[in-house]
């Protein structure tokens, strides 16, 4: 096979594109804040510099908490939103699919409804909500709201609609119950969709931000994106070596997330969406 | 679409279903129903009383010049990130569907920044273009350019644009990728026979089938445009300078937040509402159409 130059060449500025600004904060969190501040910044990392990530795990930086309570808190938030919307919405999608009751339609529009309204259109009431349940400022109140999610009922009502009739009357024939089915049969068959989905809403719960800025003004509530945000403050006297390693850290734990677990979330992303 | 076998039972849907349904009415209906309400009334100077004024939040909203401004700047600002993050991720896209050596890294290597937050991403460019301290940011200073995205306006929006729309390549990208594979080999491969090459082959046969793609994407793209970035614009610029870089979601964060201007404030919530409404429905009618094929 001939050597297609031209496709290597897009590929590869490609991969630049995305890999460089990433290289280049990396290398430069391990060099002195002042030669940074002065733009003095090298593109090879400096291997004695290292010691800044186990400084900014431990101590954090001016005005912010150390990194470690920050990468706790978003791991906690990130993986209390992706069960917890995964939980809700397998169970709402089972009623769906596989019951018939009173109100079902009218359930299934108000889930419906969920996905026209980010919390980006609808700021200060839902503040003032929070503050009217006293949940500012809080754990459940950082998590809780964002649990509820139309995307993944949709999604699991579809998969669930797909199962085979002949599966489930044959379930029912060896006397399983709606537990027992959802349990043993269901939940296996859609262990794909599941895996997507969990790195899907990991990433989403990780990387939100105007929905903690708006709940948890307590410094010890900081996410991690958040910090971020807070440490390159004002730039009078940002030390940007802490900023960089700071940076390096958020992206690292969602990154890895899709790079272990890429090949169900490619599918399920490309399903997922229909 | 139904199912043919069903459970019996009407007490366990609705238990199964409660949580969802609670969290949706709690979360979701009763701040909705709280900013219409609030769009139609008016509040005096210490918040003490409240007066209902109908739809005249909206008709200040919509004869105020700020906020014409903002939504023509929000348009633009969309269509730009739109037509970049998608015009870069197609490229890439129609080149790793080849048949190279290496194609699974490639991918591999081009998906990976789906996961960076949007905010982050704002960092990873301020530490590129920063005009003291980052890289390019001193090399344009150098080379004769006036490089200060915290002061010229029109340098702010172009950053804006360009760290939004870096971070969304990799999504455009996964879903034109399986869009072309989903083109079968028969097709092209007659094209070819044909004589139709390169450029043409890809305008007359490939992007054709590949509509239903792009389409989609738009509205995705367009969504994530004007609501996720808000992170993206508040780490980098903050809205400025001055409100060169002030999107409506913007806007609402500031004169909710920050100026306390409630009746306004819902009111920009619900014309948002509206928008992304009529966005969902395009994207189902798209969708549907997309089933249909």
């Amino acid at each position: 096979m001939r050597t297609d130059w031209l496709a290597h060449g897009v590929l590869g500025a490609g991969v630049l594109l995305f890999a460089l600004p990433v290289w280049l904060v990396l290398a430069g969190s391990t060099q002195p804040a002042d030669v940074i501040a002065r733009g003095d910044l090298s593109l090879v990392p400096d291997l004695h510099g290292l010691g800044i990530y186990a400084d900014v795990l431990r101590n954090g930086g001016p005005g912010v908490t150390p990194l470690w309570r920050m990468l706790l808190v978003s791991f906690g938030m990130a993986l209390v939103i992706a069960l917890g919307k995964i939980a809700i919405s397998v169970l709402s999608a089972y009623a769906v699919a596989f019951f018939r009751w009173p109100g079902r339609r009218l359930a299934f529009w108000v889930i419906f409804l969920t996905l026209m309204l980010p919390v980006e259109v609808r700021i200060i009431p839902t503040y003032s909500v929070m503050a009217g349940l006293g949940l500012i400022n809080s754990f459940t109140g950082l998590t809780l709201p964002l649990v509820a999610s139309a995307t993944a009922t949709l999604l699991f009502r579809q998969v669930f609609l797909a199962v085979p009739d002949e599966l489930m009357e044959a379930a029912r024939m060896d006397g399983a119950g709606p537990w027992r089915f959802l349990r043993d049969i269901l939940l296996p068959v859609s262990a794909p969709n599941l895996a997507a989905l969990f790195v899907i809403l990991f990433v989403y719960g990780w990387n939100q931000y105007l929905w903690p800025l708006l709940v948890a003004t307590d410094p010890r509530l900081d996410t991690v994106v958040i910090g971020i945000v807070k440490m390159i403050g004002s730039e009078v006297q940002t030390e940007w070596n802490r900023v960089m390693a700071a940076a390096v850290l958020a992206l690292l734990p969602p990154v890895a997330v899709v790079l272990l677990m890429q090949r169900w979330f490619v599918k399920g992303l490309a399903e997922g969406d229909k | 679409m139904e199912r043919r076998t069903i459970f019996p039972g009407r007490l366990l849907p609705v238990l199964l279903a409660a949580p969802q349904i609670v969290l949706t009415a709690v979360f979701f209906l009763w701040p909705a129903g709280q900013a219409m309400w609030f769009s139609a009334a008016r509040q005096d100077a210490f918040g003490l009383r409240t007066e209902f004024v109908g739809f005249e939040n909206f008709s200040d909203l919509l004869a105020d010049p700020l906020y014409r401004e903002s939504a023509g700047r929000t348009a633009l600002f969309c269509a730009a990130i739109a037509a970049l993050s998608m015009g870069v991720a197609l490229l890439l896209a129609v080149f790793a569907d080849r048949d190279i050596r290496g194609r699974a890294a490639y991918r591999t290597l081009l998906i990976w920044p789906y996961a960076i937050a949007p905010a982050v991403a704002a960092v990873l460019w301020i530490l590129v273009l920063h005009p003291q301290v980052g890289l390019l940011g001193r090399w344009l200073n150098r080379h004769g350019i006036a490089w200060d995205y915290r002061l010229r306006d029109a340098q702010a929006m172009s950053v804006v644009v360009l760290a939004s729309a870096w971070k969304q390549v990799s999504y455009d990208f996964i879903f034109f990728l399986a869009g072309l594979q989903a083109i079968p080999r028969t097709v092209t491969e007659a094209a070819r026979m044909d004589g139709a090459r390169g450029w043409r082959r890809f305008r007359t046969i490939t992007l054709p089938l590949l509509a239903p793609t792009v389409l989609f994407l738009l509205v995705v793209n367009l969504v994530y445009a004007a609501f996720d970035t808000f992170g993206t614009v508040q780490a980098l610029t903050g809205g400025g300078p001055g409100k060169a870089t002030e999107t409506l979601v913007v806007k609402v964060y500031r004169d909710g937040v920050v100026n306390l201007d409630l009746g306004s404030s819902s009111a920009q919530s619900v014309l948002l509402m509206a928008a992304v409404i009529a966005l969902t429905a395009l994207q189902f009618r798209v969708l549907g159409r997309r089933r249909a094929d």
